[in-house]
């Protein structure tokens, strides 16, 4: 029996003779598998953009809104109605037991100034299980606690790019801003959460206590008043119980008989992110399928020239055979031949894959990710494509009969 | 024990529904050391029983006794080594790999015999040595003359230390000088290393360097005649 090295320089050989026509084929796979992993790239930073927003909401978060105000028969939209109270945060922490914290939130738009600085942000108030709830860290000073809800302290948390905008390089704790010209003192500064999937700056936020909120600064005429609440399920399989638990409790606050449509809404946004999570998964495998069809036919492309290379060295296997190639000889030789077409071609295909996926995000600014695990199966399958494509030549190859392939011209 | 002895060989090809008899009842001993001439005019089945003995066609009945190894019906992969390990051939074509140098082409039989680069590589220096082109071994067929091909196939029937040469038509691409240098040769390494020469030729000159000289005709031996040395 011949051994590898033995065949391996041999196919090189025979590849080198026809320099243009090995290149052409391996083109196929190079292209196949440069397809492969740009569009993987392409696909798992769009499944990875929405995990990092899930894990970056929190986990089993459901989030309830008040519902629509009626004007005249024309509907205003969620929100827009005043019916959710702290109270309500209250009694659904106490009352519904698959949920762990409540935060509920009173929000407005406010100007920030500090010194010479001024910033126009989101002003939250809220509690400090909202911190808990979305599993957000400090990165300076301390989160307000419940003491400073009660007291209604004007203490603020400043979000990362609140932080930057009013302080830039001085350490924010400890100073005072006014914010609607209230003065507020900063305990801490938030770790940074970056963009939420539409955009929007998770980090452009100040947070206070809603106590603080409700009196210093977005009062309305209906005391108690939030705009939502952020609730935690006690575990991901609980989600569902909390979501029943609470429709349950707001409506008998809220005195909704059984046929009246709710005056709030809850949603279970991490539901729903994990669906688009889902698609854009689909949508990567898709992709990568699609791409793999190239692959395939850079295969047939890598058949079709081992086809010809058979018939073009009958004489050769003939000779081979005369001085004692084995019928494995023969056809280790040829597939060892399409497997080195294949391989090589993986390789540029793999640099010219990961070359486009660069290009694509610097070029049109679209986010790419190379996983080791998309060039690890781009480069594999351009292997079995080879053996696959290599084998029936090979065949064919072995079966030659040595008197015929010694005189063929 | 015979070197090779054939009992009773018949081969019949099937042409569509004609069918052609090309040896019929062919027995022949071969004792070692012998060098032989095998002629006849074309279609007479000179070249089918070449074909037999160099293990690179089945004969349709009948057995083929190699050194007492009957090996009429082995299959394919078996007669591969049969051929790496006991037959040297010479074409009349030379049949040499192009784009391969004269080292590594008599190389070749070594390769299917599993044999490490470095003694390939010596063993076949040597070879090409024994038939006179030391100093060629990097040298590609077409760089060489047709005389000095066939000496590179002559070197690559030897590397492996077959006992049997079979020639088919040798020098029947060569002029009549270098037809007689490489007879010449054949008959140094015959009388030699006791090597022992099958030789096909329809060349009244060429047989004429055998010792012994079995005519065919429509597939049968018609004669079968040894030459007194002179």
């Amino acid at each position: 029996m011949i051994n590898v090295p033995s065949i391996v320089s041999i196919s090189l050989r025979a590849l080198r003779v026809n320099k243009m026509r090995s290149a052409l084929t391996m083109l196929g796979i190079i292209i196949g598998v440069g397809a492969v992993i740009a569009m993987l790239a392409v696909g798992t930073a769009a499944s990875k953009k929405i995990s990092e927003f899930i894990s970056s909401i929190g986990s089993n978060i459901l989030m309830v809104f008040p519902g629509a105000t009626t004007a005249g028969g024309v509907r205003m939209g969620a929100g827009t109605q005043s019916t959710l109270t702290l109270a309500d945060a209250e009694a659904v922490q106490k009352e519904c037991p698959a949920v762990s914290a409540v935060a509920p939130v009173l929000n407005g738009v406010a100007q920030l100034v500090y010194g010479n600085q001024n910033w126009s942000t989101g002003v939250s108030g809220t509690t400090p299980s909202m911190f808990t709830a979305r599993e957000w860290a400090i990165s300076m000073g301390r989160v307000f606690t419940d003491q400073d809800v009660r007291s209604a302290s004007k203490v603020c948390l400043l979000g990362q790019t609140v932080g930057d905008n009013l302080f830039g390089a001085i350490n924010p704790v400890g100073e005072v801003i006014r914010i609607k010209n209230v003065p507020f003192t900063v305990v801490g500064v938030l770790e940074s959460k970056g963009q939420d999937p539409g955009g929007h700056d998770q980090d452009d936020v100040v947070y206070i206590p809603v106590t603080t909120a409700q009196k210093k600064l977005f009062g309305t005429s209906f005391p108690g008043m939030i705009r939502m609440m952020y609730i935690q399920a006690v575990s991901l399989e609980s989600m569902n119980a909390a979501e029943r638990q609470v429709t349950d409790l707001l409506k008998q606050r809220h005195h909704i008989g059984p046929m009246q449509d709710n005056d709030f809404s809850v949603r279970n946004l991490t539901q729903i992110l994990q669906a688009s999570e889902q698609s854009a998964k689909m949508m990567t495998i898709l992709l990568g399928a699609i791409a793999s069809v190239s692959l395939l036919v850079g295969g047939i492309g890598i058949m079709n020239i081992m086809l010809v290379s058979v018939t073009e060295r009958t004489r050769e296997i003939g000779i081979r055979m005369a001085v004692g190639a084995k019928t494995w000889d023969i056809r280790l030789q040829f597939v060892i031949e399409a497997l080195i077409l294949s391989l090589i071609g993986g390789i540029i295909g793999v640099i010219f894959g990961v070359a486009t996926a660069e290009i694509l995000s610097v070029v049109a600014g679209w986010d790419t990710v190379i996983s080791p695990g998309s060039v690890v199966l781009a480069f594999g399958f351009s292997g079995v494509v080879g053996i696959f494509f290599g084998f029936y030549p090979a065949y064919k190859a072995s079966l030659l009969d040595p008197i015929e392939a010694l005189r063929y011209e | 024990m015979a070197l090779i002895e054939t009992r009773n060989i018949d081969k019949i090809y099937s042409l569509g529904d004609v069918e052609v008899n090309a040896l019929k009842d062919v027995s022949v001993v071969i004792e070692k050391g012998e060098f032989i001439a095998i002629m006849g005019p074309s279609g007479s089945g000179k070249s089918t029983f070449m074909n037999v003995l160099g293990c690179l066609d089945r004969p349709t009945s009948g057995s083929y006794l190699l050194e007492g190894i009957d090996v009429a019906h082995r299959d394919r992969d078996e007669l591969a080594t049969i051929r790496n390990r006991k037959l040297g051939f010479v074409f009349q074509g030379f049949n040499l790999l192009s784009r391969t140098s004269a080292v590594e082409n008599v190389e070749l039989p070594m390769l299917y015999d599993g044999i490490a680069a470095r003694e390939r590589r010596q063993r076949a220096s040597a070879a090409l040595a024994t038939v006179g082109l030391a100093g060629r071994e990097d040298h590609h067929p077409n760089q060489l003359s047709g005389g000095q091909q066939q000496r590179v196939a002559i070197a690559r029937a030897l590397v492996n230390q077959a006992p049997i040469i079979l020639a088919d038509e040798p020098t029947g691409n060569l002029d009549t000088k270098t037809s007689i240098e490489i007879m010449e040769l054949l008959v140094r390494l015959n009388e030699e290393s006791r090597i022992t020469v099958i030789l096909v030729t329809h060349e009244k000159d060429i047989a004429e360097f055998s010792r012994r000289r079995i005519f065919f005709r429509d597939g049968v031996v018609v004669s079968d005649e040894t030459v007194k040395q002179s």
